[in-house]
């Protein structure tokens, strides 16, 4: 296997992008990062995109993508797995180019989501239709049943949920690219709008547009196009069982852990390594199991360690400095790969008023469903 | 939705069959080809008891379009004597109480009317016992 490294990035701005289709969304993170080093020739292409067909109406997104970026004939491929498709596209193109098998390839992943559809029940399709969906069980429920049941096992409380979305806003309010630059207080989260008992709008990540872009090459040939290649160190997936019900303990992701657990041993890594980390905050429980998951902490102690502001700017760790999903946006299949550039960002000293002081290693965890799919990568700056 | 995937789904839903698996004895609900514990691919088809407790729950505030008319409602993953767990929405009750640890029976109801074709879906919904 061959060192990959992120030779470059580019990335729409995140938010209701009304005069932005699915392809001009897509074109202009691709352009952006390929112009940024000199607009080398593309070996092949991969798309992450959770529902081009169920949003906008638009399956087949390979060929598309490489036609309208004036590439028709460079291998393209859409790559799926819910919320984390664009983490799993990031894998692909590890892969491909670590095996040997391509040189220099483009990793996107795009969504439109404010374009008509029914997005609560198109992101229902990421859970299971026959046992959980048809009994009327949304998305937001079922991570409302996790924080529930984390809750009631380790006396997690709302206090404890609410001080995740007012980080990630106070985060979120530093990032130009963000799709909500204000700051949240606690009483404004824990007063907002029910969507699922215990959980409240201001818990739940927005619906957004956005395209998010990296191109990968090996690392020993990095330097031809950039002084800081950001070096993949390793990439983790794994699988859980699809449905809620069908996890013996709703609180613990095992994917998020499974994927963690390798993506630690084969980068050689230990979660005391991290010093920055992106994780899938699609809702505020969803953040303080994934910390769980990742070992940054002890299982049950999520809630506590936010609330000490040990995962702010400034913390042991700092968690989702760009904002996170909460706060950036979450255009579902581009969210695995904007917190790869987030994370890039950090490494390279990039990151502005949200820069973690000599950051060299990173993680990004992005996660599908209500968990039954998990990617994780580990960044290291060389 | 084409109706051939009601009436597919109908065993399970309708009566509540499981498979219960040779090879670990574990059951299975919905019933599957291959046993998630063990591989096994031989089983036993078996009833639930209607009978279970609230693992988690939560209250539907903001609902999927099917079911806008009914919200709020309580929706729970409910362990029944088996040891086997199932998503089914709470009814009788008003859905605050719904909370982990209820005791609850499995009654059979009108899930949801689907929105094009107006076909009529049944299944499970738990009750509080008293
Ligand atoms: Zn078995």
């Amino acid at each position: 296997m061959r060192d990959v490294a992120i030779i470059s990035t580019g990335m729409t701005p995140f938010g209701e992008l009304w005069q932005s289709g699915l392809r001009d969304l897509f074109v202009q993170a691709a352009r952006e990062a390929l112009m940024a080093v000199g607009s080398p020739s593309v070996d092949a292409i991969y798309v992450g995109n959770m529902s081009g067909g169920q949003f906008v109406g638009q399956e087949h997104l390979g060929p598309l993508m490489a036609d309208h970026l004036g590439l028709a004939g460079v291998p393209a491929t859409r790559v799926e797995s819910a919320c984390a498709s664009g983490g799993v596209a990031l894998r692909c193109g590890f892969l491909d180019v670590a095996a040997g098998a391509s040189d220099l390839v483009l990793v996107a992943g795009v969504e439109k989501m404010n374009d008509g559809a029914d997005v609560t029940n198109v992101l229902a399709s990421a859970a299971d239709q026959e046992t959980e969906v048809y009994h009327g069980i949304t998305f937001p429920g079922l991570y409302a049943m996790i924080a529930r049941a984390h809750m009631a096992r380790y006396g997690t409380t709302e206090e404890d949920l609410a001080a995740v979305s007012v980080k990630n806003h106070r985060h979120g309010a530093r990032n130009p690219k963000a799709q909500f630059r204000s700051e949240v207080t606690a009483e404004q989260v824990m007063t907002s709008s029910m969507v699922a008992e215990p959980l409240r709008l201001l818990h739940c990540s927005p619906v957004s547009d956005g395209a998010a872009v990296v191109l990968l090459c090996p690392l020993e040939r990095a330097r031809e196009f950039t002084d800081a290649p950001i070096r993949i160190r390793s990439s983790g997936l794994a699988t859980a069982p699809m449905a809620l019900a069908d996890r013996a303990d709703p609180t613990f992701l095992d994917a998020v852990s499974l994927a963690a657990g390798r993506a630690y041993k084969s980068g050689g890594v230990t979660p005391s390594d991290i010093q920055v980390a992106e994780v899938h905050d699609c809702f505020s429980i969803a953040e303080l199991c994934v910390l769980e998951a990742l070992c940054f902490t002890e299982r049950g102690s999520a809630g506590e360690l936010t609330r000490a502001g040990e995962t702010a700017l400034g913390g042991r760790i700092p968690i989702n400095t760009s904002g996170g999903l909460k706060s950036k946006g979450h255009p579902v299949g581009a969210t695995g790969v904007a917190q790869a550039i987030e994370i890039v960002e950090q490494l390279r000293g990039e990151a502005g008023e949200r820069q973690v002081p000599d950051a060299t290693i990173g993680l990004a965890q992005n996660m599908g469903g209500s968990g039954a799919s998990s990617v994780v990568h580990i960044f290291e700056r060389v | 939705m084409p109706s051939p995937r009601y009436w597919r789904e109908i065993p399970s839903r309708y009566r509540l069959e499981a498979a219960a698996c040779r090879g670990c004895k574990r059951v299975i609900y919905p019933k599957r080809q291959v046993c998630p514990q063990c591989g096994g691919v031989e089983f036993e088809a078996t009833r639930l008891a209607h009978r279970g407790r609230v693992v988690t729950s939560t209250v539907v505030h903001v609902a999927p379009t099917d079911l806008q008319m009914e919200a709020p409602y309580a929706m729970a993953v409910v362990e029944t004597e088996e040891g086997v767990r199932l998503m089914v929405q709470v009814a009788d009750c008003d859905p605050s109480e719904v909370l982990p640890g209820m005791e609850v029976t499995l009654e059979f109801r009108l899930i949801r009317k689907e929105d094009h074709g107006g076909i009529l879906c049944y299944g499970h919904k738990a009750v509080p016992v008293e």
